[in-house]
């Protein structure tokens, strides 16, 4: 049977043995590496019979704070392979000199400064941004969960879905040699022929059903679930920026959608979109895909502007200055970040006026950005300022996302442009940005909202030197690809001829063992802290004077959030409550509705990521039987009417007695 | 004022402090690059302004409000100043309307379509001076450099003379590429089917480096070439040079060169078929092939009709052996029903008296009754058809 | 919903503030349904906001091929135009049927939206076997790229339509119009009248526009 080429081929699509990269020794090093761990980690899960406590309090949940740590999980995790790429190219990039080739081939090469993109942008800033969204929200504006929580559960594991095909492409044939926008003509099929762009096409949409479906849910959370009191202008601005993020997403995702379908139809059914010939336009998925891309950037920028806001404030001891200048700044950037697109190419030659109309608006979001960079200023000036780890994960935003947005600036003027478009000063510039101002604030929205998440805060010590071997790593890696952008070296180089330029590789790869550190130091500042968990435990619910609801509950949070929805009179809610003498309510709980828990979005996600697959590797008959099983999932999901239950009110009684004798204990 | 001090000092002071390296971005040695080095260094000190002060004030107040310095005033509920907010919003907002203006003269003084005005700061280009033409090519991976005026190709290595307007036209025959020469002047795209220009000048003799600043696939790191900066002697040498090397790039010739190679040394042909570049840039080298002008021509004039759906041939050629896509037909192109001497000959320039087209050869084609297309030329955005040039 | 509030304020404050509900908060579903439903239909607006500025750009581009004028029948178009604007009107009967709370005259106006649908999607197949087989097919140019690509998303979510309208015909009777029920079919309305503007778009983009080029 399987000596038959038609039936093997109709089994396994274009799979065959040499789709794994047998011949490729890193490859096959890490991927001995990675089944050992996750053997010793499924051994592990196995051993201790985690599987149904996973499966019940974990997979199948709709806890919004239970979905938000698993995004921030899946972040870290993903972090771990972005990162290793990114230190492969700059060993590469420091050795391949002097006619050395260096030790990865152009294959290979290509293949990770795509995937480090994608995955750095999709799959390590998406999940962490959103998971902190999902986790922080509903408790700022004091809602028990989201609106929609069972879309919430598939949203997460349809990311997963996608993590996982790219993934995949590790071990079971070849990711992307594309970039990671994968501009046509080189991403259609003529140029790209392999499996490459197939994983990173089904990869990204299965991930972004996903990011859609969180962004119209986190919206309606906003819009429909704040705690009575609370005005929009009186909403904390991390659930601004979250809204504002969220209605980025659903604005923009669907364009990445359908250009991504589009370049799908062109690889798979012969379309001419994106071909040279037959009349096909490579330069309009270049508008459409940035059109998405750009709003993107502040889809990932706007929380992190959120999460400094609250830690400033919080830090500072202090109401934050310009509330109302912040929040329209924040609405501005989110509309103007729509019309800005085409500065990623003024180098196609639109002509003069369209390039000085978006080289224009481009500075124009400079100024409520400077706005609110002057609001976090003032918000310091007359404070007292604790320099606890959020805070200072602060000031180095601060300090390093002006220089990014200098850098920016510069790019926006269409000449200058021209003269650093796609060297190494863009991508010293994006760093800048995104490390100083994403990375920065996730790290400074984890270290301040941990301690409300697992009720024990983290190790200060190690927490530091993460710190510092993160900023310090930051300027040894970044500063000289600036130079190196004025020398006029452009990006994505694998070898190079001139040797005057080695120095500063070696240098900027010294950066990235720095930052290696610094995210080793991460890992284990979380080992250590929960082993010291007795030492770190916050029994108040409020460990850094907070000013926000999400302080009002004790840490964790119970699965209800709030025994009693709280009503909301100042912007900074917990602030006014503790001043004003408020006191815990002790009795009269009363029963609360609450979401079921349900399977249906994993197996629907795990139907979704076989779905690619199949796709990928045109195995149809794979394809057709997980679509008719994520059809059949979907419309038997919809029979289930009893979604919600009650919460009694003694088991109410009981949480919320025990957090009496907690406070207690702790007074 | 400030602008004109800036003007000069600023490099100055920039050119002590990076002496020993090769800063050709901010030291170039075309007058166009160095013009866009001007404004990337006045943008810079315009936004040092108030990014200096604002890491100065981050500092002061991180370090004077801490909370150990209980001298400090504190003031929780001090929030709000409108005194205070305008400044924070028209600080910026300046600084902003100083830089667009500044990008809006820029731009279009420095836009690679706008035909040179000076060759120098103060020398303005002489009308008797015929700027030197170069069609330039991206392949995979090298670039072909073909001069008209001379009738000879290059690969991968390009000469100007000093104070010599150059007029580059830009196409691709693969993916998009952008054609770099840091020294000379800013980078444009390379796309195929479609036409950029750039309008540089050299100003020193010299050995530059060029490259394609776009990734474009597994040899792109070798995708680089020199660019000479001669004097005029030195050049007529160079191009006798070129021209003896003999050798001609035919159509032919051209196919084998497309096929993709990896760092490929400097290659010279002594004549050149002189409808090549037009060929290349309409992407119709191959033989039967349709070239995108007459393409436009004819859908602008409503398409060829039903008659003209199965006036494709397959793909017998190709760089990469391509595969179709896996539910598409075989990979076909659409088939010329001209051929290529009509279109050496004359290219309409407008909407000229229609051409009798009967009977139409093409491959796969009944004669149309009564089809005859109204030609025109189209200007779509960065393409530019043969006929204007 | 009434507010009844205790306070729980140290005493001594001049005003007594109010910091929690006693009773239950509620947040009916639906509430948030209609607005996540809404917002979801303004995503898929701009799915089919891309495929028009596509078409836009590409649907000149016949690679000397066929173009409108020697493909479209707009008689067919005509015919299906009416079907899908009177599938809107039946299914606006059948959301007045219950409002009223009629069970099975929901069901029947349902029925008869549905058979409006399968008609509309059948003539369109019917319209694509015609063109592929006349060697239109959507390899053959960009702007028959871009043509199929529009109109046959459109047809795939009116088929998405009928796959749930079939549930959800299932489910009513099933439950008859409980809250559930009903919140569903006001949401399979608002996709539906939805895709009923989608068409007039493509109606008037593709087919009428396309006939004057």
């Amino acid at each position: 049977m399987f000596d038959n080429p038609h039936f093997v081929k109709f089994l396994f699509g274009r799979l065959t043995w040499e789709s794994f990269p047998f011949h490729e020794p890193i490859l096959v090093a890490t991927f001995v590496v990675v089944a050992a761990g996750g053997l010793a980690l499924l051994g592990a899960v196995t051993y201790f019979r985690l599987w149904g406590y996973l499966w019940r309090e974990w997979f199948t949940t709709v806890d919004h704070k239970r979905i938000g740590i698993m995004y921030m999980v899946l972040g870290v995790v993903m972090l771990l392979r972005g990162f290793a790429d990114a230190i492969m190219m700059r060993l590469q990039q420091a050795i391949a000199f002097n006619g050395s080739e260096g030790y990865l081939p152009a294959h290979h090469f290509d293949q990770i400064f795509t995937a480090h993109g994608v995955i750095m942008i999709f799959f390590v800033a998406m999940p962490m941004v959103t998971g902190l969204m999902n986790f922080v929200m509903p408790l700022q504006i004091g809602a028990r969960d989201v609106s929609f929580p069972f879309l919430n559960n598939f949203s997460f594991w349809m990311t997963v879905g996608g993590a996982v095909l790219v993934m995949l492409s590790l071990f079971v044939g070849e990711f992307a040699r594309t970039g990671w926008l994968a501009y046509p003509p080189l991403s259609n099929i003529g140029y790209s022929p392999d499996v490459g762009v197939d994983y990173y096409i089904w990869g990204l949409q299965v991930a972004g059903v996903g990011t859609t479906l969180s962004g119209i849910n986190l919206i309606c959370t906003i819009v429909k679930m704040r705690a009575p009191g609370m005005t929009m202008m009186k909403m904390p601005v991390f659930t601004w920026t979250a809204l504002c993020t969220n209605v980025l997403i659903v604005a923009s995702f669907p364009v990445l959608t359908a250009v991504l379908a589009l370049l799908a139809l062109d690889r798979y059914v012969g379309t001419d979109f994106f071909t040279n010939d037959f009349g096909g336009n490579p330069m309009m998925y270049v508008n459409l895909i940035w059109i998405w891309g750009h709003p993107e950037v502040y889809i990932l920028i706007l929380p992190a502007f959120g999460i400094f806001s609250e830690v400033v404030s919080t830090f500072a001891g202090k109401r934050l200055f310009g509330y109302t200048s912040m929040v329209y700044a924040t609405v501005v950037i989110t509309i103007l970040s729509y019309l800005v697109w085409l500065h990623h190419f003024f180098t196609m030659g639109s002509g003069a006026s369209v390039n000085s109309f978006f080289g224009i608006t481009t500075m124009i979001i400079s100024i409520p950005t400077g706005a609110k960079m002057f609001n976090w200023l003032f918000t310091m000036y007359r404070g007292r300022i604790r320099f606890e780890l959020p805070m200072m994960w602060t000031l180095a935003f601060m300090l390093t996302f002006v220089i990014g947005g200098m850098t920016g600036v510069l790019l926006a003027v269409p000449p200058a442009d021209f003269v650093l478009h796609n060297s190494l000063f863009l991508v010293a510039h994006f760093h800048n940005v995104i490390i100083g101002g994403v990375v920065f604030g996730l790290f400074a929205g984890i270290a301040y909202w941990f301690p409300k998440a697992f009720g024990f805060r983290l190790d200060p010590f190690w927490g530091k030197l993460s710190f510092w071997f993160w900023v310090v790593g930051f300027y040894f890696a970044f500063m000289p690809l600036y130079v190196l952008g004025l020398m006029g070296v452009t990006r994505r180089l694998r070898v190079f001829d001139d040797p005057s330029l080695q120095i500063w590789f070696v240098i900027a790869a010294f950066g990235a063992v720095l930052i290696a550190l610094g995210i080793a130091c991460f890992l284990i500042q979380i080992v250590v802290s929960i082993r010291n968990r007795e030492a770190l435990r916050d029994v108040t619910g409020d460990p850094w004077n907070g000013r926000t609801l999400e302080w009002a509950t004790s840490s964790p949070p119970p699965a209800y959030n709030f025994a009693f929805t709280p009503v909301v009179h100042d912007n900074d809610a917990w602030w006014d409550m503790k001043r004003r003498g408020y006191r815990r309510p002790l009795t009269g709980f009363r029963p609360i509705h609450m979401p079921r828990n349900t399977g249906a979005g994993i197996v629907l996600a795990g139907l979704a990521t076989v779905l690619g697959f199949g796709l990928i590797w045109y195995i149809w008959w794979l394809a057709a039987v997980s679509f008719a099983g994520l059809l059949a999932v979907a419309i038997g999901h919809t029979f289930n009417y009893r979604r919600d239950y009650d919460i009694p009110a003694e088991d109410v009684a009981r949480v919320e007695q025990a957090r009496t004798r907690q406070l207690a204990a702790g007074a | 004022m400030v602008l004109k001090f800036l003007r000069i000092a600023a490099p100055v002071a920039l050119g002590v402090l990076l002496s020993g390296c090769n800063f050709v971005v901010l030291d170039p040695s075309g007058d166009v690059a160095l013009q866009q080095r001007n404004l990337v260094v006045i943008s810079t000190v315009l936004m040092l302004l108030i990014i200096v002060p604002v890491m100065a004030l981050t500092a002061l107040f991180a370090w004077r409000y801490r909370q150990s310095n209980t001298a400090a005033p504190y003031d929780p509920d001090w929030d709000h100043s409108t005194q205070l907010e305008l400044v924070i919003w028209s600080a910026p907002l300046l600084i902003i309307i100083c830089l667009g203006a500044l990008t809006w003269m820029g731009t279009h003084l420095l836009d690679p379509y706008r035909v040179l005005g000076r060759i120098a700061s103060g020398q303005p280009v002489l009308r008797s001076v015929k700027p030197l033409e170069v069609d330039v090519v991206a392949l995979d991976w090298k670039w072909l450099f073909i001069y008209p005026e001379y009738g000879f190709a290059t690969v991968n290595e390009l000469a100007a003379p000093v104070g010599r307007p150059v007029d580059f036209h830009i196409t691709s025959a693969t993916v998009m590429n952008s054609f770099y020469i840091p020294a000379l002047a800013g980078q444009i795209y390379a796309m195929a089917g479609m036409e950029t220009k750039l309008h540089a000048v050299i100003n020193a003799p010299g050995r530059y480096r060029g490259f394609s600043a776009n990734y474009s696939g597994a040899g792109f790191s070798g995708m680089r070439f020199a660019f000479l900066g001669l004097t005029d002697a030195g050049f007529d040498k160079w191009v006798a040079k070129a021209r003896a090397a003999g050798g001609n790039l035919s159509r032919a010739g051209y196919l084998q060169l497309e096929k993709p190679s990896e760092n490929v040394p400097v290659r010279r042909f002594g004549s050149v078929d002189p409808a090549l570049y037009k060929a290349v840039l309409n992407m119709c080298v191959e033989p039967g092939k349709m070239c995108m002008s007459e393409m436009m021509a004819i859908d602008a004039g409503g398409g060829l009709g039903l008659a003209g759906i199965n006036d494709t041939l397959p793909l017998t050629y190709d760089k990469y052996a391509r595969r179709g896509a896996v539910f598409g037909d075989r990979p076909s192109f659409v088939a010329g029903i001209c051929d290529i001497d009509e279109l050496r000959s004359a290219a309409p320039k407008s909407l000229a008296a229609p051409r009798s087209m009967t009977p139409i050869n093409g491959a796969g084609l009944t004669p149309p009754q009564g089809i005859l297309p109204a030609f025109k030329v189209l200007q779509l955005g960065t393409l530019r058809l043969p006929s204007d040039s | 919903m009434s507010v009844i509030a205790v306070s729980t304020a140290a005493p001594g404050n001049d005003a007594a503030p109010v910091f929690h509900l006693e009773h239950e908060h509620e947040h009916p579903e639906s509430a948030s349904t209609m607005l996540g439903f809404w917002i979801y239909l303004m995503s898929d607006c701009l799915i089919f906001a891309i495929l028009f500025a596509t078409f836009g750009v590409l649907g000149g581009n016949y690679a000397a091929g066929p173009g409108p004028k020697d493909l479209f029948d707009l008689n067919l178009v005509a015919l299906n135009t009416t079907m899908l604007l009177l599938s809107s009107i039946t299914y606006g009967f059948a959301v007045l049927s219950m409002q009223q709370s009629r069970t099975s005259a929901t069901l029947i106006w349902l029925a008869v939206t549905g058979l409006f649908g399968i008609g509309f999607v059948g003539v369109e197949l019917h319209e694509f076997a015609h063109m592929i087989h006349e060697g239109a097919t959507p390899q053959r140019s960009a702007f028959l790229s871009s043509f199929f690509a529009l109109v046959g998303t459109h047809g795939l979510h009116v088929t998405c339509g009928l796959v749930w309208m079939t549930t959800l015909m299932v489910q009513v009777g099933m439950h008859g119009l409980v809250e559930a029920n009903r919140r569903r079919l006001m949401c399979l309305s608002m996709f539906w009248h939805f895709l009923d503007v989608v068409w007039i778009g493509v109606f008037t983009f593709v087919y009428l526009m396309g006939m004057l080029r």
